[in-house]
């Protein structure tokens, strides 16, 4: 059976295990996003903290995928949990750090202007630093999105959702007429579903980036 | 409490150190400050101009002293409330680049939670006081106005909701000398109209002459060297440090400060009716002791300067010069002054509102208002 018959006969398992990939990326990253601002608004206000917040960020995307995963086992058992924390932790460095950055590249004259305007810093906070900061965060949530969806393939091993089952069950029936295809057909969804979310950042970034500032 | 004797703003022994430096930014300030009236400071770089301007709307919280704002203390009130009550356009303008002009100019009177209509139509208004017509601007981007448009929208926002009170942090600072000479003549036409307590820095002496009703000259940490009327300052500096602040021309800064109503022209001078006679025209000529005449039209405009020779000529519209330099006796001296270089001609032809002649003004007077009755500068400048 070639490559192309096998794609049309499994095409209903693929896209589905295609879409839990999807989902799983989706809340990993929104959890990291929520997470990890608020990280980067905590280094941004405070020097004393941002070193350390950083460094830990940091050291996070060194740790093996295979060890982290495995890692929340004992806490968290098998499936979508333990590969939804690991995730996170993986997609925390990047938008931690560019949100650093985005607040810190916000001119300190205009945020004076709206304090001498009588705004407060609440209001302050989400009308003026986070819509100048927001087009640095994005990059941020888009690296970590791209790093997480290869990742992803990994969580399989807790028995997590996502294409990575694919690869795997390719990977255990090596030798077999189906494994190369199970793998390639794995790896050609990851592919495409790094695609499909470059393609949604793209047009979030249009959407969510004020006019002035575009 | 609101009197026309309770100053607008009143800074009582205010001073302000910053953290981890050995002397106060601000020392011990105290002033007083009229209210509808514009107050220049003007002081070298770093000399506090800027905190002491931030002490007021309490950007920056002094480490003691008391602030009265329309004879309220206003040294522990809420910062937010008190500063939608106080304009402020910051040394750097800080528009912020993500909202239209519209939206920027809108900022304090959303804070005040008004209603849409009238935010629109106070922006309308807003944009057409500061010469910019609402509809090519209103839905612009910051990035996408000039430098003086910029520096325009940042007054308008500061007066968005009105405020009596406004801090305007060197706001014609980064302009070329022609735009800023426009921007200035516009902003005193605004003042006459708003009447507002304006707190004016600058480190431009000029400026502070040209705008101040009330110029307080600032040494060392903010400390006053002297407040008093530009007039007054021009003519008696308090002490060497201010006399070599107004620098060399004072003399020549005071030709600014005076109209050309204020000092005496020459009347004396010879007229005919430029459709009149030219034979009467030299008898009078010849019997006075003058050697030009002036001639003028039906409504008593200066038209044509002539001597004894041009008279021969029958047809007065063609004979002599055109008058050269004219001002309105409204004009300051310094401005007569520049008519009468440019124009290459030693007499200025005044002229009242409605364009009618009314005298001379020659350069000895010009020259002799320029010198101040003792020679202050000067005094002020010997080493005791
Ligand atoms: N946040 C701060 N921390 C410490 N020192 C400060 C701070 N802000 C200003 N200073 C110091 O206080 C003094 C007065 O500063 P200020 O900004 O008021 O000067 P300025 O008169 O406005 O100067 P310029 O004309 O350059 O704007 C300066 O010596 C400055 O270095
Ligand atoms: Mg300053």
């Amino acid at each position: 059976m070639d490559f192309y018959e096998y794609l049309v006969d499994n095409a209903e398992p693929l896209s589905q295990e295609a879409l839990d990939h999807i989902v799983v990326v989706g809340i990993s990253v929104g959890i990291a996003l929520v997470l990890g601002c608020a990280l980067g608004v905590l280094a941004h206000r405070s020097p004393r903290l941002r070193p350390p917040i950083l460094a830990v960020s940091a050291t996070l995307l060194t740790i093996p995928s295979l060890a982290l995963f495995a890692m929340f086992i004992p806490l968290l058992g098998l499936g979508t949990p333990p590969a939804v924390v690991a995730l996170v932790l993986y997609a925390l460095l990047p938008i931690v750090r560019n949100t650093v950055v985005g607040l810190g590249s916000v001119d300190q004259s205009v945020l004076r202007a709206a304090r001498g305007m009588g705004m407060g810093s609440w209001r302050r906070f989400l009308r003026i630093e986070l819509p100048l900061a927001w087009p640095v965060v994005l990059t941020g949530v888009r690296v970590s999105t791209q790093v997480v969806v290869g990742i992803a393939a990994i969580a399989a091993l807790v028995n997590g959702p996502g294409l990575g089952n694919e690869i795997f069950r390719g990977l255990r029936s090596l030798g077999s007429p189906f494994a190369l295809n199970l793998v390639l057909g794995g790896t050609l969804g990851i592919v495409v579903v790094a695609l499909l979310f470059d393609a949604f950042f793209i047009a979030l970034r249009r959407l969510t980036t004020a006019r002035g500032i575009r | 409490m609101t009197s026309q004797a309770t100053p607008m703003i009143r800074l009582d022994e205010l001073t302000k150190t910053y953290r981890g430096q050995p002397h106060p930014a601000v020392d011990r300030v105290s002033m007083d400050m009229p209210r509808g009236e514009i107050i220049v400071l003007v002081g070298p770089s770093g000399c506090g101009k800027t905190t002491t301007m931030e002490l007021i709307n309490r950007l920056i919280e002094p480490t003691s002293g008391r602030i009265y704002l329309d004879g309220d203390d206003v040294t522990r009130a809420d910062p937010d409330s008190l500063r939608r009550r106080i304009g402020y356009v910051i040394q750097q303008i800080g528009l912020f680049p993500h909202f239209t002009v519209a939206e920027n100019i809108a900022t304090v009177p959303k804070l005040l939670g008004w209603d849409k209509k009238k935010i629109g139509d106070r922006v309308d208004e807003l944009l057409d006081m500061v010469g910019m017509d609402p509809s090519e601007f209103r839905g612009r981007y910051p990035k996408q106005l000039s430098g003086g448009q910029r520096q325009r929208i940042g007054v308008a926002r500061a007066m968005a909701a009105d405020p009596p009170v406004m801090l305007m942090d060197e706001p014609f600072g980064a302009i070329d000398p022609i735009t800023r000479d426009r921007l200035q003549n516009e902003f005193l036409r605004l003042q006459q109209q708003v009447q507002k307590t304006i707190v004016f820095v600058t480190h431009d002496i000029d400026e502070a002459i040209k705008l101040g009703d009330r110029i307080a000259i600032l040494g060392e940490r903010s400390q006053i060297a002297q407040y008093d009327t530009p007039a007054n300052i021009l003519a008696s500096p308090a002490s060497p440090y201010v006399a070599d602040f107004i620098g060399a021309g004072a003399s020549l800064k005071r030709l600014h400060l005076s109209q050309v109503s204020s000092v005496e022209l020459d009347t004396g001078c010879v007229t005919a009716r430029i459709d009149g006679d030219a034979e009467q025209a030299r008898e009078r000529l010849r019997a006075s002791e003058r050697a030009a005449l002036l001639l003028l039209d039906a409504d008593g405009r200066p038209q044509r300067w002539v001597d004894a020779g041009d008279l021969s000529s029958t047809d007065l519209f063609k004979a002599g010069e055109p008058v050269g330099a004219v001002v309105e006796s409204t004009s300051t001296l310094s401005e007569a002054l520049n008519a009468m270089l440019t124009s290459n001609s030693g007499v200025a032809v005044v002229i009242d509102r409605s364009g009618a002649f009314q005298g001379l003004l020659d350069f000895e007077t010009v020259m002799v208002a320029a010198r101040s009755e003792r020679d202050f500068y000067r005094a002020a400048k010997v080493p005791s």
